[in-house]
Parts: structure tokens; C-alpha cells; sequence
């Protein structure tokens, strides 16, 4: 098999690239409110945010529990320069603030990869921990730099308007903010194809072999470590200029567990996993925060479920049915797929049920013991509806194994069904 | 000096629960490759099922049950999560275990809420266990339990007497992590389980060729060192605060611990618990800042520097950030940790 692509392939990705610009263009028009304007610009920075930290997990095999550390620490440099450069004369241009987040994360990870990137794999992950709480401690200590509680504000409406762009209405802002996120993607999608990207993969699965043929593992970990820092800025940058506050959440140990819960959602191993990480992120921290307060365990549930059964996260889930729709074997597996959903949907339903019942009484039993879920009267108070919620989450559990066990055996029929074909495509003369 | 018995008194039993929570995260690490993310969390439920506990059937029992009901949680993670990642390497086993941090996180503040729970002592670990008297002409001497408080006060302004009270829960912080320890070793170097352990840790191949079930021994390890971590939480959490930021706080703490240690040396984890435990106990009693010992040295800082975070800055201030400057330049001057023997 040659891995060669072909011109296809070519021509489709070249598609792909477009309809994604289009899309990031065109969004705006389409949802137009505040708020989704709003939470468009906040998925262009979480783009940026979780591809750049892919570079270290997905394509480097570096788990960093720090990655907010860059981000956060870009946003700062940032929001200073914007207080500082921006109003005087010559006068730094807004639209060029995150570049300057960017040179800031560089530097930082410049300094901090320098102890990181010595080690790799648990070690690894346990510096850039410390790391993570050394950098959050201090911002609490030095009010100079990091703003103490309050934070450091700005205002991006300073300066002469370049070319009627004042960055006064939030939609020019989420233009500046969709042009960095597209050029950024490009720029790292690129670097996958560069030399150096492909021995940051070796450098993943085998560093001793690459010792081998002459170059150093941790030269290659260092320099990619570096390049995730700038873009990581970039996306700071972004975000203090959004925001036009900056406080010292943003390096918290919080902010750098969501990029690395999303990322793995949205999956490690393929290039556009971690987009789809960064939209997920989004949508839970906005939407889902405020559909139910038990949200993190909700998060942290699913992905347990992910690591067990899925471990690479939606992009891989959706490339594997691609695979088998494009062999035609999907119809095939809808009625197992229906059923799947069906008792995957009951059991999420009985599930947060019992969480939400149980969250009533600990944080609103003052608003009575009756709870309205989806429709559906709960009280908290009654035997009977704790106990036939239990026994529902019994069966719904049940068939849940049962359907799976059901739909693993189809799945594994139609692969089977597939690579037959495929054996014998190739043997045919 | 009894400011310096005490505080090395205090730091000493703060170092022994670091270290017994240190030492069933290195067993289960050395023996599984796995560094448990969720040690503290464990941690945090021994300290709430603890006071849950506590509160049917009393302080004693709680420190049997509580343990026991972590451990056997700590096994089935073990036995339906995370045996069933091994397959796929280390990072899923890191990354499941981070993922139950979020999980234990949230179900400790569905059932106990989100403010710190009224955990304390039993009675007969309220109070001080000793207290050392400083009397400036009679010296200094120890005094069982509480002193009568006309023993503190100088009747005449030209005696100067200091009591220091030794806490009773800290006292009894140090007995049990002694004890448990002495148990731990006697039962991995003079029982056969222990050597069935001993013998996984290094051999798993010919310890399953010999007829032991390996798997099992892994998941029995990682219950106890959940339970390990469960007693604990018992003890810190009636002694300092149970609250749902508990496992944050000593989790990172460990963290460093075991890798400024020597990731899966067991001694080099004892060395770093005593040693972050004193050094952070002496030092948020400390309140010198560079500017007050400049001063005091006779020396002025400049006017511009006067008043900036650096001359300001207190040593009981950069306390929490010491552990991790420790850890920084522990990886700078000796990566492989204090007694560690790999490089990672």
C-alpha cells in the first residue's frame, strides 16, 4: 500500500479547508445574537488552545496537566501591551496584541519546556503539574503583574481606527479572531507535514529508534514544546482581547484540565480531533453549566466512558463510520445503531435522573421536595420514586449490555464483510 | 527553642501523612506503572465517609470502616476501569485516573455539598497532647496534656514564661502513620503475600508462571493503597479541613513528593514527605521578607525597590510555592529524583 495521497485526497482536503473557512466567514450571519457571537469568538480561541496542545499529546505523546500556563500567561503579556503600546504614539496595532501573546507564550515555554521536556511520559506529566500550581501560586503573590483578585483590564477600542476597524462592536473582534484561528490552524496543520512533525510522531512511538538514526528526542520535544507555546499565546491573546480582562483563572490548574479533557474528546489521534474539542468545550462551559449544576460530573463521566471504550475520542468514532459508509456497509447497522441509541439515551436519562434527584436535596430541599425533570414530577421524598428510579436504572443498564453486545458482534461482521472485499480486490487479477 | 520542637514536631506529622499517602501511590506505581491521579481523591472520600461514618457509629469505628469502603472502591476501579485501559499504555491509564479526580470531585459535593463538613476529633484527641513550658528562670519542661493557665502567666513582670501546646490529633497523626508503616514493612518482607508482591513488583511473568493469580495481587495493591489513602483522609480530615478542595491541595503535594523522591522508591518518598513537610511547616511560620532582613542586616534597599512584591514578599508568603520550586531544581540538578535509580 502506497501512503502516498492521491490526487483525490488532495482535491478533497483542499475542499475541506474552504468549506471551513467558509463556515468561520458565514457563521455570524447565521447565528447573529450576542450571545452566539459571543461563543463563536470563544470557540476560535479554544481552536487554537487545543490544537496547539494536541501538538504536545496527540502528535508528541506529551500529556502536560500545564497547558494553561502559556495560554494564560500570553493573555497577561498581552493585556499589558495592549495597556501599554496601544494608546501612545507610534501606537501598536490592536489586531497585532495576539502576536505579541504569542511571542510571550514562546518565551515562557522557551524557559519552562527547558525543565519540562528533559523528561518525557509520567514524569513528564507530573512537571508540568508542579509547574502549573508553581505558576498559579505566584500569581496570587506578585499584584504587579498578575492583578491580584481583580485581575488586569484593558480596552481594545484604543488607538486610530485602521481602515474603519475600531474593535468596538464584538463582530469585528470575532472576524480578527476567526482570520487568526484560520491562519493558525493552517500554520499547525502544516507543521504535522514538516519534517520536524513527522519525528515528533517517531519521537511518540519509539524516541529510542530515533536516537538511533542521529537525532535527539528531547531537542525535537523542546523545539515542538515551543512552537505549541506560541500558538497557545496566540489564543491567550485572543482571549484578553475579547474579554479585555485577564485574572489569574486563566493559568489555573481548571483551565488546563478542560484542555486536556476536550482534546481527548475530540480526539488525540487525528488532526481536527481536538476543533471539535475546543466547539464541545464551549458549548458544555456556556450551554451545559447552565443547564444543570452536577455539569463536571456529567463531563467527567463521559470521559471515563471515552478512555474505556473510545480512546480516540469523537474524530476517531467519526472516521470509523466513514469508513463504512464510503464500503456501503452502514445501512446494514442502523437498526442495531437505532437500538444502541435508544438504550445509551435511557440510561443517560436514568442516570441523570438519580444525579439531579440527589443534587435537589443537597442544594434546593429549601424549594421543596419535588423536582421537574424534563417534564416529569420527582419527589425527592418518596420511597417509591427512589426505588423505581433504581429498578429503571437496573434495566435500562441491562439492555444497554445486551444491545452492545449486539452491536459489537454486527460491527464486527461488517468489518469482517469489508476486509474480505478489500483481500480480495487486491489478489484479483 | 520550643518554637523549633514544635514546629519540627508539626512538620514531622505532617510529613508522615504526606508520606503514608506518598507511599501506596509509589507501591501502586513501581508495581503497575500507573501514577494514580486519584490518590487524593481517595484521600478525600477516606476523610468524608469518614465523618459520615463517625457520625452513626463514632471517631473509633469510623477509622476501621472508612478505609475499608475507600479500598474496596479503590479495587473496583481498579478491577472495571482501569485494568480494562492497561492494554492501551500509560497515558489512558494516567488520563482514566485523572478523569476520576473530576468524577469523585463532583459526587463528594453532590452527597456532602460544597462547604467544608464539621469534622472533628473525638474527644480524647481535643486539646493539646503536651505542652512544653519555657519558664525563664526554671528552663524548660514537659507537661502532659493541657496546663493550668496560671502556669502561663508570670505573676511578676521580670519572669517570662512561653507555653507551646503539641496538638493531641497531630500526636496521634504520628502514632498511626508509624504504626501503619511498621505494618506495611513487616507484612511486604516477612509474609508470603508480601513477597508475592515483592515478587510482581520485579518478576510478573514468572509470578504468573508460578501459579499466582498477578492481575489479582495488582488489584489487591491498589485497594489497599486506596485504603491506605482512606485512612489518611480519616486522620487529616478530623485534624486539619474536609472540604472538597482537600484532594487539590494535598494532591499536588504528593505529586511532588514522589518525584522529588524518586519515582517508585519507597525511601526516597519517606525522605521528601518528612522533608516538604518541615520545610512548609517551618516556613508559613516564618515572617521574614527580604526587605526586614536587609534591614535588620543595616542594610537599605534602594527607594525604587522599597515596597515592591520582592522586598515585601514574606517567607510564610512564598510558603505554598516552595514544594515546587523543590521540585524545579530537584530536575535541574538530579533528574532521577533523590533516590531514584531510572532515569525517566
Amino acid at each position: 500500500m502506497s501512503t502516498a495521497p492521491y490526487a483525490g485526497a488532495r482535491w478533497g482536503s483542499i475542499w475541506l479547508w474552504l468549506a471551513f473557512a467558509i463556515a468561520m466567514l458565514a457563521m455570524p450571519r447565521i447565528f447573529d445574537s450576542g450571545l452566539s457571537i459571543t461563543m463563536l469568538s470563544q470557540m476560535g480561541i479554544a481552536i487554537i488552545a487545543c490544537l496547539s496542545y494536541n501538538m504536545l499529546l496527540g502528535q508528541g505523546g506529551m500529556l502536560s496537566f500545564g497547558h494553561a500556563v502559556y495560554t494564560g500567561l500570553g493573555a497577561f503579556v498581552a493585556i499589558h501591551a495592549l495597556n501599554a503600546w496601544c494608546a501612545g504614539s507610534p501606537a501598536l496595532p490592536v489586531s497585532l496584541v495576539p502576536l505579541i501573546g504569542g511571542l510571550a507564550g514562546m518565551g515562557f515555554a522557551m524557559l519552562f519546556g527547558y525543565v519540562t521536556t528533559r523528561k518525557s511520559g509520567t514524569t513528564f506529566a507530573m512537571i508540568t503539574l508542579g509547574l502549573a500550581e508553581l505558576v498559579f501560586a505566584m500569581s496570587l503573590m506578585v499584584p504587579e503583574f498578575f492583578g491580584g483578585e481583580g485581575g488586569v483590564s484593558g480596552n481594545r477600542v484604543v488607538g486610530a481606527p485602521v481602515l474603519g476597524i475600531s474593535y468596538g462592536p464584538a463582530v469585528q473582534v470575532y472576524y480578527l479572531i476567526a482570520l487568526y484561528t484560520l491562519v493558525c490552524v493552517v500554520l499547525m496543520y502544516a507543521f504535522t507535514q514538516t519534517p520536524l512533525g513527522r519525528l515528533l510522531n517517531a519521537v511518540r512511538d519509539n524516541p529510542e529508534r530515533v536516537e538511533f538514526i542521529g537525532y535527539n528526542p528531547q531537542r525535537i520535544r523542546y523545539t515542538a514544546f515551543i512552537i505549541a507555546g506560541f500558538f497557545a499565546g496566540i489564543s491567550g491573546g485572543l482571549g484578553a482581547l475579547n474579554f479585555e480582562i485577564v485574572n489569574a483563572e486563566v493559568v489555573g490548574a481548571a483551565r488546563s484540565g478542560a484542555y486536556l479533557l476536550f482534546t481527548f474528546l475530540g480526539g488525540a489521534t487525528f488532526f481536527f480531533g481536538p476543533i471539535i474539542g475546543a466547539v464541545l468545550m464551549v458549548l458544555a462551559f456556556v450551554m451545559l453549566s447552565e443547564l444543570t449544576k452536577a455539569w463536571l460530573l456529567y463531563l467527567g463521566a463521559v470521559f471515563m466512558l471515552m478512555v474505556m471504550y473510545a480512546p480516540g475520542g469523537l474524530a476517531s468514532l467519526i472516521m470509523l463510520n466513514v469508513r463504512l459508509a464510503r464500503h456501503g456497509k452502514m445501512r446494514a447497522l442502523l437498526p442495531a445503531y437505532g437500538l444502541l441509541a435508544l438504550s445509551v439515551s435511557g440510561c443517560a436519562l436514568g442516570f441523570s435522573a438519580l444525579v439531579e434527584m440527589v443534587y435537589h436535596r443537597q442544594l434546593d430541599a429549601a424549594m421543596g421536595p419535588v423536582l421537574r425533570f424534563l417534564g416529569l414530577a420527582l419527589d425527592t421524598s418518596s420511597v417509591l420514586h427512589w426505588s423505581g428510579l433504581l429498578v429503571y436504572l437496573g434495566v435500562a443498564i441491562r439492555s444497554f449490555a445486551w444491545t452492545r453486545r449486539r452491536f459489537a458482534l454486527q460491527w464486527n461482521v461488517q468489518h469482517q464483510i469489508m476486509e474480505d472485499e478489500r483481500l480480495r480486490a487486491a489478489t484479483a487479477p | 527553642m520550643e518554637f523549633f520542637l514544635i514546629s519540627s514536631l508539626n512538620g514531622l506529622s505532617y510529613g508522615l501523612l504526606l508520606f503514608m499517602l506518598s507511599s501506596g501511590l509509589t507501591l501502586i506505581f513501581s508495581m503497575m506503572g500507573v501514577l494514580n491521579f486519584a490518590h487524593a481523591s481517595f484521600y478525600m472520600l477516606g476523610a468524608y465517609v469518614g465523618y459520615s461514618v463517625a457520625q452513626l457509629a463514632g471517631f473509633w469505628p469510623a477509622m476501621v470502616i472508612a478505609p475499608l469502603l475507600v479500598g474496596a472502591l479503590g479495587a473496583l476501579f481498579e478491577r472495571y476501569c482501569l485494568r480494562r485501559v492497561h492494554k492501551f499504555g500509560h497515558v489512558p491509564e494516567l488520563l482514566i485516573t485523572f478523569g476520576m479526580t473530576y468524577v469523585v470531585l463532583e459526587v463528594v459535593q453532590l452527597v456532602w455539598g460544597r462547604i467544608a463538613v464539621d469534622f472533628a476529633p473525638p474527644a480524647l484527641l481535643q486539646g493539646p497532647a503536651f505542652t512544653l513550658v519555657n519558664h525563664s528562670v526554671a528552663g524548660l519542661s514537659v507537661h502532659w496534656g493541657a496546663v493550668a493557665p496560671a502556669m502561663c502567666n508570670a505573676a511578676d513582670a521580670a519572669l517570662r514564661i512561653v507555653c507551646s501546646p503539641f496538638p493531641a490529633t497531630r500526636g496521634f497523626m504520628m502514632l498511626v502513620a508509624i504504626t501503619m508503616l511498621a505494618s506495611i514493612w513487616l507484612l511486604l518482607t516477612r509474609t508470603r503475600v508480601g513477597l508475592v508482591i515483592q515478587a510482581a513488583l520485579t518478576h510478573p511473568d514468572a509470578v504468573e508462571s508460578l501459579g499466582h493469580n498477578v492481575p489479582r495481587v495488582f488489584m489487591l495493591v491498589f485497594g489497599a493503597g486506596a485504603a491506605l489513602a482512606g485512612l489518611a483522609g480519616v486522620i487529616g480530615g478530623s485534624t486539619f479541613l474536609t472540604e472538597p478542595a482537600m484532594a487539590a491541595t494535598v494532591g499536588s503535594i504528593v505529586f511532588v513528593v514522589v518525584v522529588v523522591g524518586g519515582l517508585g522508591s519507597l525511601s526516597g518518598a519517606f525522605i521528601a514527605s518528612l522533608l516538604i513537610g518541615i520545610v512548609q511547616t517551618f516556613a508559613v511560620s516564618l515572617d521574614y521578607s527580604l526587605g526586614s532582613v536587609l534591614a535588620s542586616a543595616g542594610m537599605a534597599m534602594a527607594p525604587s525597590w522599597q515596597g515592591t512584591t520582592l522586598a515585601r514578599l514574606t517567607i510564610a508568603q512564598v510558603a505554598p510555592i516552595l514544594p515546587y520550586l523543590l521540585l524545579v531544581l530537584i530536575l535541574i540538578f538530579r533528574p532521577r529524583g533523590l533516590l531514584g535509580s531510572r532515569e525517566g
